[in-house]
C-alpha cells in the first residue's frame, strides 16, 4: 500500500506492517480526542519512525493515490484537529 | 477509523469535488494540467521567496556578529586602560546582541529546513506532472470520453494529493517568512532609527568615545612629556650653561628621552 507523509512524500509499505501501523495510529487519535499534546507528540514521532522503518520511497512518477496519509513530523495538535475536521488546510 | 484514514478520505473527498465540477472528462485533464503548471511556478517562487528571506538573515547575522566582536574588541581596549567599568558595559551589551544572535540562528535554521523542504515538494510535483502530462496524451489518444472516464479520475484523484500537500507546504513557508520578514524588517528598523546605534557601535557609540577620549588623553600627556623634556634640553644651552649640572641632576630620564628631538634640531 501507498502511504504519504504530508511535506516528505509517498511510501511504498508493506501489507504486513498494517496491523502494528494502525496500533500506533489508533494512540495518536486518541491522543488527539484527548487534547495530550505530549502522547500526541509521541504517538506521531512513533508512527512516523516506524512507517520510515518500513516503507521505501514509491516511485515519484505514480499517479496512485495514497491509501492512508500521515501528518508530518512538525504538525501542531492544532493542524491536525483543522486537517481532520474540515478540509480548510488543503488549499484550492 | 483512526487519524491517517480520516486524513486520506478528506483529501479524497476534495479531488471528488473538484471532479464532480468538471463536465467533460477529457477537457478535465488540459483544465487540471493548466493547474498543475500554475502551482509548479507556485512553489518555484515559494523556493526564491524563502531564499531570499533566509539571504537577509544572513546579512543580518553577519552585522550582529561584527557588532559583538566591536564590543569584545572594546572590552580589552578598555580593560587594558583600566576601565573596568566600561569593559563591563562592552560585555553587557555584547551579551544582548549575541542573545539575538542567537535568537536569529534559530529562526535561520528554520528557514532553512523550509527552503529543503519547499525544494523537494518542487521536484515530486515536477515528477508527478510530467507523468501526468504523459498520461493525459495516452489518454486522449486512445480512449473514447466514456472509456476514459475511470482513468482520468485516478489520475487526477493521484495528483490532486500531491498538489494539496505541496499547497500546504507553501502556505507554511509563506506563513514562516512573512513572521520572518517582519522580524527582519524590525531589526532593520532599530538599525535605521539609531537606536541600535549605541549598542552596535554607530556614529553614536558612546563606549568607543570614551576609549579614544582615553586614547587621546593618553597621547595628550605623551605630547606633554616630551615638550617638556624638549624644554628641559633647551634651557641650558639658552641659559649658557648656568643650570645645566642642575637640570641633568634633576631629570636625568627626561634628558635622555628628548635626545632624539635634540638630534632633529
Amino acid at each position: 500500500m501507498i502511504v504519504r507523509i504530508l511535506g516528505e512524500g509517498q511510501l511504498q509499505v508493506p501489507e504486513s506492517a498494517a496491523a502494528q501501523l494502525n496500533e500506533l495510529d489508533a494512540e495518536l487519535e486518541a491522543a488527539v480526542e484527548r487534547g495530550d499534546e505530549p502522547a500526541f507528540r509521541a504517538a506521531l514521532e512513533a508512527l512516523l519512525a516506524r512507517l520510515r522503518e518500513v516503507g521505501s520511497p514509491a516511485d515519484p512518477d505514480t499517479l496512485e493515490p495514497s491509501g492512508l496519509i500521515v501528518p508530518q513530523s512538525d504538525a501542531t495538535m492544532a493542524e491536525v484537529r483543522k486537517l481532520l475536521t474540515d478540509e480548510g488546510l488543503i488549499p484550492g | 477509523m483512526g487519524v491517517m484514514k480520516r486524513v486520506q478520505l478528506v483529501f479524497r473527498a476534495k479531488a471528488n469535488k473538484a471532479l464532480d465540477r468538471m463536465e467533460d472528462p477529457r477537457e478535465t485533464l488540459d483544465y487540471s494540467y493548466q493547474q498543475q503548471l500554475e502551482l509548479l511556478q507556485k512553489v518555484r517562487r515559494g523556493v526564491a521567496d524563502v531564499a531570499t528571506s533566509r539571504k537577509r538573515l544572513e546579512l543580518q547575522l553577519n552585522q550582529l556578529q561584527q557588532s559583538s566582536d566591536k564590543l569584545d574588541r572594546q572590552a580589552r581596549d578598555a580593560l587594558a586602560g583600566n576601565r573596568e567599568d566600561l569593559a563591563r558595559e562592552a560585555l553587557q551589551r555584547k551579551a544582548g546582541i549575541q542573545s539575538q544572535i542567537n535568537d536569529l540562528q534559530v529562526q535561520y535554521a528554520s528557514l532553512q529546513g523550509e527552503e529543503e523542504k519547499l525544494t523537494g515538494a518542487s521536484q515530486r510535483l515536477q515528477a508527478k506532472v510530467d507523468a501526468f502530462r504523459t498520461k493525459k496524451e495516452t489518454i486522449k489518444a486512445t480512449y473514447t470520453a466514456a472509456e476514459a472516464q475511470t482513468r482520468i479520475s485516478e489520475a487526477f484523484t493521484g495528483i490532486s494529493e500531491e498538489m494539496g500537500d505541496v499547497g500546504m507546504a507553501i502556505q507554511r513557508a509563506e506563513d514562516k517568512t512573512e513572521q520572518m520578514k517582519a522580524r527582519a524588517g524590525a531589526i532593520d528598523e532599530l538599525m535605521a532609527s539609531g537606536a541600535l546605534d549605541d549598542m552596535v557601535g554607530g556614529p553614536r557609540d558612546d563606549i568607543q568615545a570614551e576609549l579614544d577620549r582615553l586614547g587621546a588623553s593618553t597621547s595628550v600627556d605623551r605630547e606633554l612629556a616630551q615638550m617638556r623634556a624638549e624644554i628641559a634640553n633647551n634651557a641650558p644651552k639658552q641659559l649658557e650653561g648656568t643650570q645645566q649640572a642642575e637640570a641633568a641632576d634633576a631629570e636625568p630620564a627626561t634628558a635622555q628621552v628628548v635626545e632624539p628631538a635634540g638630534d632633529g634640531e
